[in-house]
């Protein structure tokens, strides 16, 4: 686009103006639940976006009058399980997938890549109605065990990519050397591969905290819910006068989540470039 | 002498572990022999049992015997422990193939006059080639038991009738109706009018989230990428923020400000004088609203990737086209266009998939609603998921659900299949192997 003249300079400057609005639009939400949570009262009709009185008695409501300790509790356990178990099981399968040629490899890789196309739901009905017959449902342990099963088709692909990128060379010099499986895999591959553990254990992490839909489905009875089901029941359960607390709560998850996200975000472009100068 | 592999495979099928004994390495031989022994004495019967508990779906239902109840046959228990007998029927066949060819490989090994392993030879031979297996079990038994068996379930729910209120165990039984479900969705008036209409929804949905924030997106990226623009980083940065916060608290702030009597949204047009918009409801503004949504969402992650296409374009084809005497605007249909279009096409197949089962901004945003006194279950705004996930929850019509989930996933099937043909990392492991 033409930069010099007055019609240049015209179009630049409605440019800029477009970029703005939208900018707006897009902080917009952000701030406004920021500014919410500081409104006095509790319905969502008198909030206003410059609080007539700040106020942070619903960030202590939060605790006080719901349980949002206890939520918070719950999917910090949750998710934390979650990670271990996932790492492990992904970790194992890419590591058996990437670097080993087997029988039945082939049917594994192309298993794996059709399970990863099966969404999520199609064993959405089945999973709740197995954990209904199983005594799981309204347990941590089967909202713990779905997430990390979960986790295996997409994260092993992702892993696998990134072991292929390791260049042969160093297992097999460690092999000469004389070690064993377990020896290369613990001390040679391992630490080679912080940067996709990092991110597989971030990722399984996070996940748990933003899930909504199969928390709600697996877990029932008020001491054993989650943060998403908490906030999604102060927003629809009944005529927004819960509103105010729900923006402290909103504000309160967001901002671990957001500074693990940014943080993982780093951790993604540094691992994604240094497997390819590794190679 | 050539009949040792022969005679020890042969001996293999009759029982596991025989051959191994044939062949004298008796620790395997007696290994394989506890397997079968254990699966003849302790799984057999329960097997069998499932297995017709299977076909049957039980017959005695539970019953109130001078005001006690005796419990009958549990048919979804007696489902689940069905597959769960195929699965361990199929593990215990794989074992008994491995035995066998064990056997006749020793057995082969002998015919050439070498000494089949002892013991510790073998146990090293199963550490050293053994381990991808080893690795790989924990994986492939989480994988079988919470995506293999549910999946199987899922498919058999929906040729039952499993479902509130007449067929929900322990109080009554299921039984199988074949294609009864599949024939009454596409029949039966409330159903098929449901369906239909909710499947209509739920393709124009996709189609128009995947083109508005494609397009929109492709909008910014050229915008900001244009000459003269200071401060890209900065307005690329800002409209990516959004994604930092956790996706549902996002759509329930949404769900907040489009709010028809108090929300903000509305009450900034009254303050300009426009009368307050039903944006939830109304059944046509509802839909507007999901797309509004969706916007504001998914373009910056189509204008970070296109913006990333834009940049990577070498500037020398811009100065050979300059050369050439061509215009800025001719650069940009000639060269940027297309460019970034090849690059970014084949998203918008994954997008229309990603899209059409887009759940959570659907339920959270608008919870389907406003409601359809004439659907069965459905609501307006409700796509094929969304209903599906009502069906299953609230209303316990898990067989009409199941049905549904099938139509869904063939649909995305048929777009997966068409998407892997071009994945890279497919491609890529065809040319390592």
């Amino acid at each position: 686009m033409s930069a010099k003249g007055f019609k240049g300079r015209f179009v630049r400057v409605f440019i800029y103006i477009l970029l703005t609005l939208t900018a707006i639009t897009s902080i917009y939400p952000i701030i406004w639940i920021i500014m919410s949570s500081f409104n006095p009262g509790t319905a969502l009709y008198s909030t206003t976006l410059i609080p007539k009185k700040f106020t942070l008695a619903h960030y202590t409501e939060l605790f006080v009058k719901k349980q949002f300790g206890l939520w918070y509790m719950n999917t910090l356990k949750i998710a934390f399980f979650t990670m271990l178990l996932s790492v492990i099981l992904v970790v194992a399968t890419a590591y058996a997938l990437s670097q080993f040629r087997f029988k039945g490899r082939r049917f594994g890789l192309m298993t794996m890549l059709v399970l990863q196309a099966f969404p999520g739901f199609m064993t959405m009905i089945a999973v709740y109605l197995l954990l209904l017959q199983l005594n799981l449902l309204d347990t941590h342990l089967g909202l713990i065990l779905v997430y990390s099963g979960g986790a295996i088709p997409g994260g092993a692909w992702l892993v696998k990519g990134y072991f292929d990128g390791i260049p042969r060379s160093l297992p097999e010099a460690a092999k000469i050397d004389g070690a064993g499986n377990m020896t290369i895999f613990l001390k040679v591959m391992m630490p080679l591969s912080m940067p996709i553990l990092t991110f597989i254990a971030l990722s399984n992490f996070i996940a748990p905290w933003m899930d909504f839909i199969l928390a709600r489905l697996v877990l029932r009875s008020t001491d054993k819910k989650t943060l998403a089901i908490g906030l999604y029941e102060m927003v629809t359960g009944r005529m927004n006068t819960e509103f105010t607390m729900f923006a402290a709560g909103a504000v309160m998850v967001a901002i671990p989540i957001t500074i693990l996200f940014m943080f993982l975000q780093k951790y993604i472009i540094q691992g994604l470039t240094e497997g390819a100068s590794k190679s | 002498m050539n009949n040792h592999s022969e005679k020890a495979g042969v001996l293999s099928i009759l029982f596991m572990g025989l051959g191994q004994l044939y062949n004298k390495q008796y620790f395997k031989g007696f290994f394989f022999a506890l397997i079968e022994i254990f699966f003849i004495i302790l799984m057999l019967p329960f097997t069998v049992k499932s297995l017709r508990g299977l076909i049957t779906l039980g017959d005695t239902p539970q019953k109130m015997v001078n005001g006690k109840i005796i419990q009958g046959d549990h048919s979804i228990f007696l489902m689940v422990f069905g597959i769960i007998s195929l699965l361990v029927l199929f593990i215990f066949a794989v074992i008994y193939v491995i035995n066998v060819k064990d056997a006749f490989r020793v057995g082969m090994l002998r015919d050439e006059g070498k000494k089949p392993n002892n013991i510790r030879d073998s146990l090293h031979v199963l550490y050293d080639r053994g381990f991808p297996y080893l690795l790989l079990t924990p994986a492939a038994i989480f994988t079988l038991f919470l995506t293999v068996l549910p999946l199987i379930f899922g498919i058999m729910i929906a040729f039952t009738n499993y479902s509130s209120p007449n067929h929900l165990p322990p109080r009554s039984l299921v039984d199988w109706v074949g294609f009864e479900n599949f024939i009454n969705l596409f029949k039966l008036p409330s159903l098929s009018r449901t369906f239909f209409g909710v499947a209509l929804w739920t393709v124009t949905w996709a189609v128009l989230a995947t083109v508005t924030t494609f397009f929109v997106g492709l909008f910014f990226a050229v915008l900001i990428n244009s000459n003269g623009i200071v401060l890209k980083k900065f307005w690329r940065t800002i409209y990516i923020l959004p994604w930092a916060v956790p996706g549902f608290i996002s759509i329930l702030i949404m769900r907040n400000m489009f709010n028809g009597q108090f929300g903000p949204i509305n009450k900034y047009l009254q303050a300009i004088g426009i009368n307050p918009i039903p944006w939830f409801a109304d059944p046509t503004w509802a839909k507007i609203t999901c797309i509004l949504v969706n916007l504001w969402f998914g373009f910056p992650y189509y204008m970070a990737l296109m913006s990333g296409v834009i940049t990577g374009i070498s500037k020398d084809l811009y100065e050979a086209a300059s050369i050439e005497g061509a215009s800025a605007r001719q650069q940009f249909w000639k060269i940027t266009l297309p460019m970034v279009l090849f690059a970014t096409a084949p998203l918008l197949i994954m997008g229309f998939a990603y899209n059409f089962n887009n759940f959570t901004l659907i339920y959270l945003l608008t919870s389907g609603n406003p409601t359809n006194a004439s659907y069965n279950f459905a609501g307006h705004t409700d796509i094929l998921l969304s209903w599906l996930y009502k069906l299953t929850l609230e209303q316990n019509q898990f067989h009409m659900a199941s049905v549904v989930s099938i139509l869904i996933f063939i649909v995305i099937a048929i777009i997966s299949v068409i998407n892997f043909r071009n994945t890279r990392s497919f491609k890529e492991e065809d040319m390592i192997q």
